[in-house]
């Protein structure tokens, strides 16, 4: 545990990759502070590891040296069920390929987030507050009449909105955002970035892969990274 | 939760479920159907055979018989767990029809009608005195001649459907039938230098369809004492060669035969000055199934066999459960993915994919049990429809003695065959499923962003 006033703070990360006989060096002592209500940028080209750094943030994968700590507290040491649970009410996850299940409704595929983390007498005791949290933030995103329309019957815009509205259902500290943009044309796209803006506005902390310079700009602090390495300002 | 929905909403949008359900049902339904067919066949012969020979069988295979048998039925009768119980002959002889004048070697069995169709079956296997079973050594057209009940097969033609041919009016015919009488040493009674040799006359009083096809043909009927006497069983104490014993309904069946073993040893020990005390040495007391095991466990070891190939298929249906969820969870590795960068755990992965496999079992069985249910509820229709259009019968019934194909599963069957499709729909996602739950979810989520 260490005492500051930042939510997400990674120490000397280091991460590899085996790809067959080559080994790559994807992260190489990253140190990086986020504060609470930020809006952190991290840029860079394809394969500088971005999208790692973000997993690592996350808990979806871990670095092989190094710690990550959430408000102080080393998410490297927690159990199964407790990174579980971080990445369920902690973090919220939006992908560049939107990631929606296919079998479920708009409408569920939001409740699915509140869903994992509830049994089923929790879930019949708590469904109506997450059905009424889930349709308030579709109305937000301009989602209501798509509510019971399956991922397929949408556009790129309208899934990424679901994407964004599941990972902000369990109220998240943090929203890691992975080139949200990357699959929309430029007027989708600066649509979701305005959905960000709106969050970070409202106090929302955000940390958001991307390599569009247009988009970093939007954000309070940017990171580039470079060779596995945080590149000097 | 959403390991409650989720296998809900797989199921019901997941195309390759098809093929797994009706993998399932499939295997389900040839289950049910060979084994609902097989096991009548064997619980319908171990009945006729129960019906022919009653509860509990004391014998021996000489042909000498033993003694004191009516003391013994005396003492039986009087106990706690015994309906009834009534002494048969069983022997050899030659029977001769006089019309024809063709003859043959046959098995003669002598039994008493008042106490032998208490015990047996016997009076439902009659066709012409079945509703007076006490007449049925009576000819209808001459009562006072002397009857003797003919195995059915001896006599009466089947036609192509199985169906008897009876004679409307029982036909006047009779039989010559000689015996050899023995001494209680089991020697030949002479006459002088010349073996004794009893031939007697019988008028054909009815026939005797046991449903037991090696007896309807090679067995005929005779009165007791008649028998008794042309065997030279009278001679001496008299003989039998057989206590046929029904016991009360509700006694404990194997109790009672251990009862009436114990019941036959203290007879033996109170009888062992008799005269004819070395002919009980060769004497057992036996429940019906151990009687006629020679006949009965060909078709248990059948049944055993039947259920051991049923295991095979159990374990083609585990396989191909495991090929195909192999390819559903590979197509699924996306959502695993999705879910676990949600929060979700290894188990609830897990929860997912085998409630799911659940279903496909569940769903699969149901539909098997309704295909074989319906099958079974047609089949001596469909057969008898075949027989008309192409001429195939799956038992050929001028051959064997088969009515009715089995079409009753009970219910104890459907449940274990749906229980062991759920089982082996379990064991054959097992695998992938925990492939599933141990995937990396930034190795699936990672779509070239190295």
């Amino acid at each position: 545990m260490i005492e500051n006033n930042y939510i997400l703070t990674c120490r000397d990360i280091f991460k590899s990759y085996r790809m067959g006989a080559v080994h790559l060096e994807v992260l190489k002592g990253i140190d990086l502070n986020v504060e609470k209500g930020e809006f952190v940028a991290v840029k860079g080209a394809s394969g500088s590891g971005k999208s790692t750094l973000l997993h690592i943030l996350g808990a979806l994968d871990k670095p092989d040296k190094g710690s990550v700590f959430f408000q102080g507290k080393n998410i490297s040491a927690f159990s199964g069920r407790k990174i579980n649970e971080f990445r369920n009410k902690k973090i919220g996850f939006v992908f560049q390929f939107y990631h929606l299940l296919d079998e479920l409704t708009v409408l569920q595929n939001v409740l699915i987030a509140p869903m994992v983390q509830s049994g089923t007498i929790g879930w019949l005791l708590h469904s109506a507050k997450a059905k009424k949290a889930a349709s308030r933030l579709l109305g937000e995103l301009g989602l209501t009449a798509r509510a019971e329309h399956r991922p397929y019957q949408l556009s790129g815009g309208e899934r990424q909105r679901v994407a964004i509205a599941r990972a902000l259902i369990n109220e998240p500290d943090v929203i890691l955002a992975d080139e949200p943009t990357g699959n929309l044309d430029s007027g989708t796209g600066n649509d979701i970035l305005k959905i960000f803006e709106k969050l970070h506005s409202a106090g929302q902390t955000i940390v958001m892969v991307t390599h569009d310079d247009r988009i970093a700009e939007k954000a309070s602090k940017i990171i580039k990274l470079a060779d596995g390495v945080i590149a000097p300002a | 939760m959403y390991d409650v929905i989720l296998p809900l909403k797989l199921f019901k949008s997941n195309k390759l479920t098809i093929l797994a359900v009706a993998a399932v049902a499939v295997c389900v339904f040839i289950v049910i159907v060979v084994m609902t067919v097989m096991n009548g066949l064997t619980v319908d012969f171990i009945d006729k055979n129960h019906d022919f020979f009653s509860d509990c069988i004391i014998s021996t295979d000489s042909l000498v018989g033993f003694g004191h048998y009516d003391e013994f039925i005396t003492s039986l009768r009087s106990s706690d767990f015994v309906e009834s119980a009534t002494p048969v002959i069983n022997t050899f002889g030659l029977v001769k029809s006089d019309s024809s004048g063709k003859n043959a070697a046959l098995s003669l069995m002598g039994i008493a009608l008042d106490s032998h169709t208490k015990t047996t079956n016997f009076a439902q296997s009659l066709y012409y005195r079945k509703e007076k079973p006490l007449l049925a050594f009576a000819p209808s057209y001459n009562p006072e001649l002397p009857g003797c009940v003919i195995g059915v097969d001896l006599l009466v033609e089947r036609d192509s459907w199985g169906n008897y041919q009876q004679w409307t009016i029982l036909p006047r015919w009779s039989y010559g039938i000689t015996c050899f009488p023995l001494t209680p040493k089991g020697t030949l009674v002479k006459t002088g230098t010349s073996i004794s040799a009893n031939t007697r006359t019988f008028y054909y009083s009815d026939n005797s369809n046991s449903g037991l096809a090696k007896i309807d043909s090679t067995v005929v009927y005779l009165p007791f004492e008649q028998l008794q006497s042309m065997t030279g069983m009278n001679i001496g104490p008299k003989r039998a060669g057989a206590i046929f014993i029904k016991f009360k309904k509700g006694a404990d069946f194997n109790k009672s035969v251990e009862k009436t073993t114990a019941l036959w040893k203290d007879f033996v020990g109170l009888k062992s000055d008799s005269e004819v005390a070395d002919l009980f040495k060769t004497v057992n007391v036996q429940d019906f199934k151990s009687y006629r095991r020679e006949s009965i466990a060909p078709m248990e070891k059948e049944r055993a066999m039947l259920l051991l190939l049923f295991l095979l298929v159990g374990l083609i249906t585990v396989f191909i459960i495991f090929v195909i969820f192999y390819m559903i969870v590979g197509g699924k590795s996306r959502d695993i993915g999705i879910l676990k960068s949600i929060g979700a755990s290894q188990f609830g992965i897990m929860r997912v994919f085998l409630r799911y496999a659940v279903l496909t079992g569940l769903v699969g069985a149901a539909v098997g049990i309704a295909g074989a249910l319906v099958f079974l509820d047609n089949i001596n229709s469909l057969e008898d429809w075949l027989y008309v259009k192409f001429g195939f019968q799956m038992w050929n019934r001028e051959i064997y003695a088969i009515g009715d194909i089995p079409s009753r599963p009970g219910f104890a069957l459907p449940i274990e065959v749906a229980a062991a499709a759920v089982i082996a729909c379990l064991l054959g996602a097992m695998l992938p499923t925990i492939k599933a739950a141990r995937q990396n979810c930034v190795d699936i989520l990672r779509v070239n962003q190295i």
